[in-house]
């Protein structure tokens, strides 16, 4: 049976909140019954987008997390439901019955991910449904997906099977695995927003130049040299996908001519060393 | 539940889907195409085949029209100032504090009319001062040179001229370098993605953000081709003060000058050039003039210092040896020069450099060898292949106004479409008019001279003409029609705006707008206008054309809209057309305006029929599908932009200038009088060559307010930049309830319920003045202070803080005009000053702040 799983590629995503405003465009003053009630104007983020700037000033980078319901097929909130207020459907969709969930505000704290809003005015819980009532439709989309400019949403309707074979071949993650939801919505990419990186740039004392092609390497706190690179013109360097584990790196550069310089790092979060004179 | 019907129209952002059910809009989204429209480009590159996805994109902005169209801000009748008495005390220092009172459409045109008249007898008509915003609700029959144009042609009225804002040191300083006046002084963009996807290696993006700003109204259409060059390997470098949004998504490099300093680093990289000989030797000596004179400057032989990397870096901040590597990299690889986000504009147009900043941006790529492949002036945003054969006008080209001197019409429009096309003989340079940036100079001074009526397209001299207000003969300004309220949040020194209607020198205000925000709580008069999904109309995707011809071609797809009427208008709010066809009929002039009884739909159906559609589409089918994509003619043969002129050629693209009168051999050359690009300006050595605000060699002065005015600097040590905002199309989308004021990087919503706008400033700064993230701070100088809300970030240097212009709303802690704003016009802060005393034009982002926590109450 095929179903939906939405995939993400932080690398793409640039926070131009088409998502978040097609969603808004969406739902607000619309009922699809017996999908989903109306959103307030204000206040709900069914997909919600979150920033981390990694680095410091000059060499950084921006990532963004777009943050929705995983629709996860061991979810919390269906447990933390009676009755039947939350339920999956056979594509893997995720519903909170607009009717039967009324006054249930457990139902949003059963969500670890917090993706799951309360509208007070009706008194319910809410989230996103993937736009299932535009799928049911005929859309092969929901909103959020038809109007994101870069790619960075993918939207697919494939078995389970199928899925796992994506999962491998792009190296897919879920995020938080260690809740164990089984989501149905992958990142790519995801170290972008989860790990760290070691940034800095080389330069040749003497003749005040940039030291293109210095050989940079880092090794780990047992000496043994897990990452090698090399600048380039601007003798920049970048060595991405790092644990945020408060580990004690040390960094080697080296030119020909030019004596080698080693410096010790403990990585707390991404870091620019700074300029190395050689 | 009734059905739900599917219909179209279109924004600034994008054509759109309308979905209506029981007379309600329920959803708007971008278009996707079927089988039957016109097949897409192919481009063949690199052993690749490049085509673009079937469907339009769409901006942040345009997806929220739901909120603002069903805006609890909405205008929806009629308002008089409650102490206004046109018959008795106008108490005109009120305005801005004073309340409203619901009237009649009647009252109100009576009221409007009866001062109308009562002015043209007692002063002339050109007392009437009156302007509008820079853009427009979509829809060329609705646009501001359209129904509004006609209008006030047939009153009669003194125009506030808009400076050229979005060209600026193009218009003033690019066009004595290459010409172009045709374009303000940026340059033709023909098939120049082709050209890229074949032969460039590099792209410096030197102040610009084609993510953020679109190009102009093309929504994401080129985030694509960015895409298609990244993964050919194309290296794209930034040069911008903030890291921005392009940047964060494509950058292998960033540079942040200082701002003002982007002058600097030009020079230096020509010298790297000079020094090293990487430079086009050959295409200097044969395409250009005056450039020993030039490099004179550069090495040092003029005045003794020569404008090296290590000279460079003391007034940027970027390291000298980085100066070197990237200008070694440029200089040995086919690099696009992206300088602005269209192929031209950028914020460091809009400084006190800005003129020099544009000739070295033509001076650097034309050392490289400028028109040649792969190189080029060229920011991604323009250059698909493109139909430029069929016509469809832009709204430029003067719509339903016919003005064939204050809009594009005459150029091929106007034949097609009018009967009884106006003109204004007040609104020429024969006539009166005032700068839009000086308004409040005329009003509370009562006097003025600059030099250049707004935008000054015709020819290169056309800007150097002097003006004075009043002009001979004519009188002092007596009311003002503000059509839209943006002001405050979009010009300068934006207290100046505010005052300036606060006096009995301006005993008439009316304003007509769609939400009651900005200038439209300083009228006397309120007249609610409706937006274009509750009238008809009919667009094209991105077409403005006019000074941008072929604008066109920035859209993966030219798609023509009828712009269907989606509601009735809300309240008794009107469309702009039946508002002044309204006011007409009370003045006489209904039956000229409306050219005997037109309505929206048949002026629609007019321009429908004076275009190329009906050659490809009958009325009926149009009008059903309600959108036509513009085929691609099979025969199509791509002329890349300035190829003709690299290769000493006839210009073979469909540009449409320069004007025949300006060349000895029309078609060949450049527009300035030698036919080459010009180190040494004729038209300025012709003008004034001891300016020295406006030398005749492009050259780096520091700015005259930055961080080489010691007295100012020390007061102010931060240099703020303000740049246009990412998910409002500058205040179309940004207040008003919008849900554009919840996306966390457009407004912060703090614990008092108020969204605050955003001032964005480095982690160093912060911390100094004890700031952390979202912190109610104000930002200050001698001209104002606002509230904002603080974001800590890495994306800027120390020294360098950032804060978009053009907040929809105003709204003061205290006295307007004096006390500090709390909805985020930081235009307030902004000099007026002009960017020279010649160069009529703004100049934001030279300007110094400083920022603090903000202490006491907010409400």
């Amino acid at each position: 049976m095929n179903k939906w799983n939405l995939i993400v590629d932080i690398a793409k995503c640039h926070d131009c909140n088409n998502c978040f405003l097609a969603c808004k465009d969406e739902y607000f003053e619309n009922d699809f019954p017996p999908y989903s009630s109306a959103q307030p104007r204000m206040g709900q983020r069914w997909i919600d987008i979150l920033r981390k700037e990694r680095g410091q000033f000059p060499r950084v980078d921006v990532s963004y997390l777009p943050l929705l319901c995983m629709h996860c097929d061991d979810a919390d909130c269906i447990k933390a439901a009676e009755g039947g207020a939350v339920y999956k459907r056979d594509d893997g969709i995720v519903i909170i019955d607009p009717l039967k969930a009324k006054g249930k505000k457990s139902i949003v704290e059963s969500c670890p991910h917090g993706v799951i809003w309360w509208n007070d005015e009706l008194d319910l819980p809410q989230k996103c449904t993937f736009c299932a009532h535009l799928l049911d439709e005929g859309w092969d989309k929901p909103r959020c997906v038809q109007v994101c400019p870069t790619g960075a949403l993918e939207f697919v309707h494939i078995e389970d099977l199928e899925m796992q074979r994506m999962i491998e071949s792009d190296k897919l993650d879920t995020l938080h695995p260690e809740y164990g939801l089984e989501p149905r919505v992958y990142y790519k990419n995801l170290y972008r927003y989860t790990r760290s990186f070691i940034t800095g740039s080389v330069a040749l004392k003497d003749v005040d130049e940039c030291a293109e092609g210095a050989k940079v390497f880092l090794k780990n706190g047992s000496g043994k040299v897990i990452e090698t690179t090399v600048t380039n013109n601007f003798g920049d360097f970048k060595i991405d996908n790092l644990e945020v584990n408060k580990s004690k790196y040390s960094l080697g550069v080296e030119y020909p001519g030019y004596q080698k310089h080693e410096i010790s790092i403990a990585l707390e979060d991404s870091i620019d060393v700074g300029t190395i004179f050689l | 539940m009734g059905t739900i019907e599917k219909l179209t129209n279109g924004t600034t952002g994008g054509p759109v889907f309308v979905y209506v059910q029981d007379d309600k809009i329920i959803r708007i989204t971008p278009m996707e195409f079927d089988e039957d429209d016109a097949a897409s480009w192919v481009i063949n590159a690199r052993g690749q085949e490049f085509s673009p996805p079937r469907k339009t994109t769409i901006s942040p902005y345009s997806l929220a029209w739901r909120s603002m169209i069903y805006s609890p801000k909405r205008l929806l009748y009629p308002l008089k100032r409650v102490d206004f008495d046109p018959n008795g005390d106008r108490n005109c220092e009120n305005r801005g504090v004073s309340g409203y009172e619901r009237i009649s459409w009647d009252e109100a045109g009576d009221i409007v009319t009866d001062e109308i008249k009562r002015i043209k007898r007692e002063y002339g008509p050109a007392a009437i001062l009156s302007t509008p915003g820079s853009h427009h609700l979509w829809g060329h029959v609705g646009y501001r040179h359209s129904a509004y144009l006609r209008f006030m042609n047939l009153v009669g009225y003194t125009s506030a001229e808009h400076n050229p804002d979005s060209w600026e040191g193009w218009h003033w300083g690019g066009m004595h370098q290459w010409g172009f006046s045709h374009r303000l002084g940026i340059p033709e963009q023909y098939d120049l993605l082709e050209d890229a996807l074949k032969n460039t290696d590099m792209i410096v993006f030197w102040s610009s953000d084609p993510e953020s700003t679109s190009g102009i109204y093309s929504a994401f259409e080129s985030t694509i081709r960015r895409q298609w060059l990244k993964d050919l390997g194309v290296k794209m470098v930034f040069i911008d003060p903030y890291y921005n949004h392009t940047a964060g998504l494509f950058s292998d490099k960033w540079f942040a000058p200082r701002p003002g300093t982007d002058n600097a680093l030009a020079c230096a990289i020509a010298y790297v050039w000079i020094t090293e000989d990487l430079y086009d030797k050959e295409y200097i000596s044969t395409r250009s003039v005056g450039f020993d004179k030039w490099k004179d400057y550069i090495l040092g032989v003029e005045d003794g210092v020569a404008k090296t990397p290590e000279w460079a870096e003391k007034e940027s901040t970027i390291p000298a040896r980085e100066i070197k590597a990237l200008a070694r990299e440029w200089g040995s690889k086919k690099t696009m020069l992206a300088s602005g986000g269209l192929g031209g504009w950028g914020g460091a147009c809009r400084t006190s450099g800005g003129g020099d900043w544009a000739r070295l941006m033509i001076s650097l790529q034309a050392m490289q060898g400028l028109g040649k492949p792969g190189v080029n002036i060229w920011s991604t945003t323009q250059g698909v292949p493109h139909n430029s054969k069929f016509l469809f006008p832009g709204y430029a080209e003067g719509g339903i106004s016919g003005d064939v001197d204050n809009s594009a019409a005459g150029y091929r429009f106007v034949y097609r479409m009018h009967k009884r096309p106006t003109r204004s003989s007040i609104n020429s340079p024969a006539g009166q008019h005032i700068p839009r940036l000086k308004i409040p100079e005329c009003i509370l001074d009562g006097e003025y001279e600059w030099r250049g009526k707004g935008f000054c397209g015709a020819s290169i001299e056309a800007q150097f003409h002097k003006y004075k207000y009043p002009a001979d003969g004519y009188p002092e300004i007596q009311m003002y029609y503000k059509y839209g309220g943006s002001f405050i949040g979009t010009m300068n020194e934006t207290n100046r705006y505010v005052k300036a209607y606060q006096t009995d020198r301006l005993p008439f205000v009316v304003n007509q707008s769609i939400w009651l925000e900005g200038e439209a709580k300083f009228a006397d008069i309120i007249l609610p206008a409706c937006t274009n999904f509750e009238r008809w109309d009919i667009s094209e995707f991105a077409g403005c054309l006019g000074y941008i011809p072929d604008s066109t071609t920035q859209v993966n797809h030219r798609v023509i809209s009828m712009q269907k009427k989606c509601i009735e208008p809300l309240g008794e709010s009107k469309s702009d057309y039946q508002i002044f066809a309204f006011l007409a009929e009370k003045l006489g002039l209904q039956d000229v305006y409306t050219e005997g009884g037109l309505t929206e739909m048949d002026w629609v159906k007019r321009m429908f029929d004076a275009s190329d559609l009906p050659e490809h589409v009958s009325w009926d089918e149009f009008f059903k599908k309600g959108y036509f994509v513009v085929p691609i003619p099979d025969d199509y043969e791509s002329t890349p932009a300035l190829r003709w002129f690299a290769e000493d050629r006839k210009r073979d693209t469909p540009d449409w200038g320069p004007h025949p009168e300006s060349q000895d051999e029309f078609g060949k050359g450049l527009q300035t009088t030698s036919g080459l690009i010009e180190f040494e300006s004729s038209s300025l050595k012709k003008f004034d060559p001891e300016d020295e605000e406006r030398p005749v060699i492009p050259k780096y002065i520091p700015s005259w307010e930055g961080h080489r005015t010691k007295e100012l600097y020390d007061k102010y040590p931060l240099q703020l930049i303000s740049p246009h905002p990412r998910f409002s199309f500058h205040t179309m989308g940004d207040a008003k309830d919008s849900w554009v004021n919840e996306v966390k990087d457009h407004r912060i919503l703090k614990e008092d319920g108020y969204y605050y706008w955003i001032v964005r400033l480095n982690s160093q700064d912060a911390e100094k003045r004890g700031i952390q993230q979202n912190d109610l701070v104000k930002v200050f100088n001698d001209r104002g202070a606002v509230i904002c809300a603080a974001q800590v970030t890495e994306r800027l240097p120390p020294g360098t803080v950032h804060s978009s212009e053009s907040c929809a709303e105003y709204d003061p802690l205290g006295k307007p005009g004096e006390t500090a704003d709390r909805a985020g016009c930081i235009n307030i802060l902004t000099p007026s000053r002009y960017i020279t005393k010649n160069s009529a034009g703004m100049a934001p982002n030279s300007c110094l702040v400083d920022i603090a926590i903000h202490e006491g109450e907010v409400a």
